[in-house]
């Protein structure tokens, strides 16, 4: 066992857990942080990304105690109390999910990507660096055009700001 | 998974010291194929030596005509760094068509040559550059480095701690994408050193892992052009069958991804 201490959503943490336990494990079993999710459990379908030190990883690909001293966001902690996210807002206004299992995947991965393109994203450009997450459904499209939109979005609240 | 003792180094002597005190110790880096294969129960290492937070396994150095990548840097940061796209932009280009952007902001250099996957991408780029890998202990050639499927010159315990790689006169690389995993069904590095030798490397090809490819470089060498690969003949003997390729697919596959790589070269 070993105490892991990170910063989850904002809020300071410590938590006891065995050393062969994963972050999304800390996440879901021991914060009841059940927001993220796990789908393939083999790294592949992105259903667990979360950030990590701003960073979109897959927390079912990481030990808990490797995340240690790090600050993490999950689908949990993006929006400002009842206001959504622009890419949560995008999601729900262009219908970016069917079953929803792959979403809050997709919504951290995609606001990694909007962050590291900024203006420049086009629709191929979300084709090709979606592909770490899957949707089962095959809702692509939508999905698509929600971060297209959230990008222009999330450029006008940052401007804002 | 099986139960572990996970440590994590600040140093590459602490980790080395910490390995030494394991039963059955193993390096973690990035963990993306560690991990995988530890959830499989494949591996069951009695402990993790963490060296993903150790500072001087971190970092890029271009110094006259030698780019030295630290062992522990990511893919990300490897692909995003401008002395490695000024450099050699074929290894920028290797890095952000490997995994996907989560896998690329974990996984590292020094982990992908010590896995030396049959399929990897790194290996390809080393063998074709001529690289030299260092280590806690030694300098290791590219060319004695990668000894076959999942196997290198490395010793028990023995840590990479860097990458150094001679700055070609022009350098390219390309696959085939596995369309699921994103591994190199094929990929060829092909380089041209700045004395005018040519070296090229395929990786995902064969049955013992990297190799070179002696046909093609003698060819380029020759005439360095795409077309100057067409006459070369591959023989399928000893490359990789599976569901997803024959052999004679990937011999015929290491002649077009060394076309595009020349083509692509720069």
């Amino acid at each position: 066992m070993s105490t892991v201490k990170l910063t989850v959503n904002g809020k300071a943490v410590a938590v006891d857990v065995e050393d062969r336990t994963l972050l999304v494990q800390l996440l879901r079993d021991h914060l009841n942080l059940t927001g993220t999710h796990v789908g393939c459990d083999t790294s592949q379908c992105g259903a667990c990304v979360v950030h990590m030190d701003g960073r979109a990883v897959k927390s079912c690909t990481m030990l808990a105690g490797q995340a240690d001293g790090a600050t993490i966001t999950t689908i949990e902690g993006i929006a400002k109390g009842d206001e959504l996210h622009p890419m949560q807002a995008a999601f729900r206004d262009n219908h970016g999910l069917q079953c929803g299992y792959c979403t809050p995947g997709m919504i951290m991965s995609a606001i990694d990507i909007v962050h590291r393109y900024g203006g420049q994203l086009d629709e191929a450009t979300v084709r090709t660096e979606l592909e770490g997450n899957i949707c089962r459904c095959t809702g692509y499209h939508n999905i698509v055009k929600a971060v297209l939109d959230a990008a222009g979005r999330m450029k006008v609240s940052q401007a804002a700001e | 998974m099986y139960q572990t003792t996970y440590h994590r180094a600040s140093s590459v002597d602490e980790a080395a010291s910490l390995f030494a005190k394991g039963s059955d110790s193993k390096f973690l880096a990035g963990g993306q194929t560690l991990l995988p294969v530890m959830k499989q129960r494949l591996a069951g290492p009695s402990d993790v030596i963490d060296l993903g937070r150790i500072k001087e396994l971190q970092g890029v150095e271009l110094s006259g005509d030698t780019l030295t990548i630290k062992a522990a840097t990511t893919y990300y940061d490897i692909m995003t760094n401008a002395d490695v796209k000024q450099a050699i932009p074929a290894i920028a280009y290797l890095t952000s068509v490997l995994g996907d952007p989560a896998v690329r902001y974990r996984g590292t250099i020094g982990g992908s040559i010590a896995n030396n996957d049959p399929a990897a991408d790194f290996p390809a780029a080393l063998l074709a550059l001529g690289a030299t890998v260092k280590t806690n202990k030694r300098s290791i050639a590219a060319d004695d480095f990668f000894q076959g499927l999942f196997t290198t010159a490395l010793e028990d315990g023995e840590i990479i701690t860097a990458v150094s790689f001679p700055v070609p006169a022009k350098a390219g690389y390309e696959k085939m994408r596995h369309p699921a995993s994103r591994f190199a069904l094929t990929g060829v590095f092909v380089a041209q050193t700045k004395s005018g030798d040519v070296r090229v490397a395929a990786t995902g090809a064969s049955q013992t892992g990297v190799m070179r490819v002696p046909a093609i470089e003698a060819a380029l060498k020759a005439n360095w052009s795409p077309s100057a690969i067409d006459s070369v003949t591959i023989s399928a003997n000893g490359l990789l069958a599976d569901i997803h390729g024959t052999a004679e697919y990937r011999a015929n596959l290491i002649k077009v991804m060394a076309q595009r790589a020349v083509a692509a070269a720069r």
